[in-house]
């Protein structure tokens, strides 16, 4: 079956109003976005907006034919889920009282997630992974109580060669 | 004008314009814009005064589509910026080639809600093909050059310039700069390159796909125009032998008094350009982009056509319609790599057996023609026969402009189209009140032609106050104000679809004095009620050219434009004229 969400890379230049550009263009022609990341770049005079779109909200090839057309847009690549790798971030903060905190240590040690920042009452975790699996931690971390949780946006990058 | 030479951000804005070519700048001076307005006066460009910031931006619009060239307007913040935006969009949707100028507050005003101020950026960043708010008076130059680069290149369209006021006002220290002269090499685009070549296997592709097709249909678009593609096409057209259909966007682009050409499609095109289209087994479509307007109901569109699809702008390419063979480039171009392909594979000798369509078309030709039944003596003037009198007393090269509505498609239905660049209108956006300010546009930048507006008499209202513009800049254009009383095609959609319920559709029968009115903004003007009348005032009309004229012709408000496919409905289903109907009832 085909992916219904497909990463799009895109390297624009780094002015303002460029990151308005795209997400009007996204609105006005009925594309939904379902991630968006937006950074700098080792260059300065560009920066990288990485999303994934919903490609039964539109084509694909209409979404980067009409993201070419900005101005702004200097490259647009399509990564294909399967030759790609992508990440996104989360930081949550999580209760942990006396009665749960070993666990939620066990839990945490067993998934790689990085404590930031903690008091007797929570624990502040980071944590790195693919989107499906900051889906499934989430799940496991939301018995414990989950006070505060955001995410990033994925990044992608394509897989090297073999 | 040496390099290295320090002048205001001011003074550098008016140069850039001299040095793009400009000749003629469709302007309203306001106080963000003012510093711009003191070196005007020393400048070689003309600056038209107009009475309201949508008139620069149509005249900009009339000037571009008559000229080829980027038509300029220039206002100032807030409401002025605000008031251009409707022919911004307008430009957009019809890939028109302009600039516009807008002045805006001190960059370290911005943001603050100063007097004058709106994020014209930001509003216009969905209606122009590219926009700039310049921060540094030294990057005027370069943006400027950058700015007519977008507007003329690829598919053409509006850009607009913002430009703060502190770096154009020679008083303030943030508007010095040194001069440069700016070219291709200065500009800072990395993301904007155009693709004007077609790929030459796809275009192998299509010339076999064209020659092996036994009901062919050359469906020509806007983008001839904008590629100066005409020569190309018609060599195309008379090498393989294929009708042509022109859209409302490319009347001219194939002279209408070709023995190939069959007018205009879609949904007040003739019937035989409709029926053609439909019934083909391949459609040519050459800078054009499937519009609602000519498909109709999609999912019943030419069910049986391959698509060929040409076109500049690679998103127009499968947008609308899956094509067979799709190419991104410059139609004029493609077009000449179609011909050589063609004349590769065989040319016209080469060509599949067609003579059943030829015969089967000119059949369509001779039972469904264009119809009217003239008026009775004593009653009101039908609409499309002071159309056919202005084509018959005016000389073929003559431009006409036109606005939005029953007048509009009766100019392009019954006006004969022979020269590209005569036909000035509102497509994508159908701009009421367009007509009038593109005419003076045309004008302007077509000084020796003779220019007709014909409008109707809910577009006159809205933009009748340039011809205040035109007497007194001396720009003598003619209008034909075709008057029925109602904003007509509304009217027509409420008799034929609201059970003759007319909602807010008449307009009053004297008020205003259209006469009168015309003659207070310094026209000359004629009231014209009887057939007979019609041709001696067009006449009359013509030798006045000391000023803009006005005729008014007052016509029969019961009037419909036919052939109509109902909106929403397949073009299989298109509604000819009453004393048609029976014939098509026959075919069916």
């Amino acid at each position: 079956m085909a992916e219904r969400f497909h990463t799009i890379v895109t390297t624009v230049e780094n002015k303002p109003g460029v990151l308005a550009r795209v997400a009007g263009l996204f609105s006005r022609r009925g594309f939904n976005i379902e991630s968006l990341a937006v950074a700098p770049t080792d260059d300065d005079r560009f920066s990288r907006i990485t999303f994934t779109v919903d490609v039964e909200s539109a084509p694909l090839e209409q979404v980067v034919k009409q993201l070419n057309k900005l101005i702004n847009v200097v490259e647009i690549r399509e990564l294909d889920p399967a030759a790609s790798v992508s990440r996104e971030l989360m930081l949550v903060t999580v209760s942990a009282d006396a009665t749960h905190r070993k666990e939620l240590m066990e839990l945490i040690d067993d998934w790689r997630a990085y404590v930031l920042n903690e008091n007797t009452e929570q624990i502040m975790l980071s944590f790195s992974a693919r989107p499906a699996r900051l889906e499934e931690f989430e799940e496991k971390l939301r018995p414990f109580g989950i006070a505060e949780i955001q995410r990033t946006g994925r990044v992608a990058l394509q897989s090297l060669a073999d | 004008m040496s390099d290295n030479q320090q002048i205001s951000g001011g003074e550098a804005l008016v140069r850039s314009l001299e040095h793009e070519g400009v000749s003629s700048i469709f302007g309203y001076p306001g106080g963000a814009i003012l510093p711009v307005y003191d070196p005007i006066i020393d400048s070689s460009i003309r600056h038209i005064l107009v009475r309201h910031e949508q008139g620069a931006g149509h005249m900009a619009e009339g000037y571009a589509h008559a000229t080829g060239e980027p038509g300029v307007a220039m206002v100032t913040s807030g409401p002025g910026a605000t008031n251009v935006v409707t022919p911004l969009a307008d430009a957009f949707l019809d890939s028109v080639p302009m600039v516009c100028i807008t002045g805006q507050v001190p960059y370290a005003a911005i943001g603050t809600d100063a007097f004058q101020e709106c994020d014209t950026t930001g509003i216009t960043m969905a209606v122009t093909k590219h926009n700039f708010l310049v921060t540094e008076a030294q990057d005027i130059p370069r943006i400027i050059h950058e700015a007519f680069h977008i507007a003329t290149t690829g598919r053409p369209g509006p850009v607009l310039v913002d430009i703060p006021k502190d770096i154009v006002d020679p008083t303030n220290a943030r508007s010095a700069m040194n001069w440069y002269t700016a070219s291709d090499a200065d500009m800072e685009l990395p993301g904007y390159a155009p693709q004007m070549e077609g790929d030459r296997e796809l275009i192998r592709q299509a010339a076999e796909l064209i020659r092996d097709a036994e009901r062919p249909v050359l469906y020509v678009g806007g983008g001839i125009l904008k590629a100066r593609a005409a020569e190309a096409l018609r060599e195309l057209a008379e090498m393989v032998q294929i009708p042509v259909v022109t859209t409302l966007m490319a009347r001219g682009a194939f002279p209408d008094s070709h023995e190939l050409c069959l007018g205009m499609p879609g949904m007040h095109g003739n019937y035989t350009a409709v029926t053609a289209m439909q019934q083909s087994d391949l459609l040519i479509s050459l800078g054009a982009r499937f519009d609602d307007r000519v498909t109709g109901k999609l999912d019943g569109f030419a069910p049986d056509a391959k698509i060929i699809h040409v076109d500049i702008d690679a998103a127009e390419l499968g947008k609308v319609r899956q094509y067979n063979v799709g190419i991104q480039g410059d139609c004029r171009l493609v077009i000449e790599g179609i011909n050589h392909a063609m004349r590769e594979l065989g040319g016209t000798e080469a060509q599949a057996d067609r003579s059943a369509w030829r015969s089967t078309v000119s059949g369509w030709q001779e039972n469904f023609p264009l119809t009217y039944e003239q008026s009775a003596p004593g009653n009101k003037l039908k609409p499309q026969y002071v159309i056919e009198e202005l084509r018959d007393g005016n000389p073929a090269d003559t431009i006409v402009a036109s606005g939005v509505g029953q007048h509009q498609m009766y100019a392009s239905q019954w006006w004969q189209f022979d020269h590209p660049y005569t036909w000035v209108n509102s497509g994508g956006l159908g701009t009421m009140g367009f007509s009038i300010p593109a005419a003076i546009g045309a004008k302007v930048g077509k000084p020796d032609s003779r220019v007709w507006a014909i409008d109707g008499d809910g577009c006159f209202q809205m933009t009748a106050q340039e011809l205040v513009t035109a007497s007194v800049e001396n720009i003598p254009i003619k209008v034909a104000l075709l008057n029925n009383s109602y904003l007509g095609m509304v009217r027509q959609w409420q008799e034929m679809f609201y059970e003759e319920r007319y909602s807010e559709v008449y307009l009053q029968e004297r008020v205003p004095d259209y006469v009168k009115w015309a003659e207070a903004m310094g026209c000359a003007a004629i009231r014209v009620e009887a057939p007979e009348e019609v041709a001696p005032a067009i006449a009359k009309a013509n030798e006045i050219n000391d000023r803009p004229v006005v005729v008014e012709f007052v016509t029969d408000a019961g009037e419909n434009v036919f052939p109509m496919v109902p909106a929403g409905k397949s073009n299989s289903e298109v509604v000819v004229d009453p004393t048609q109907q029976h014939l098509l009832d026959g075919e069916g």
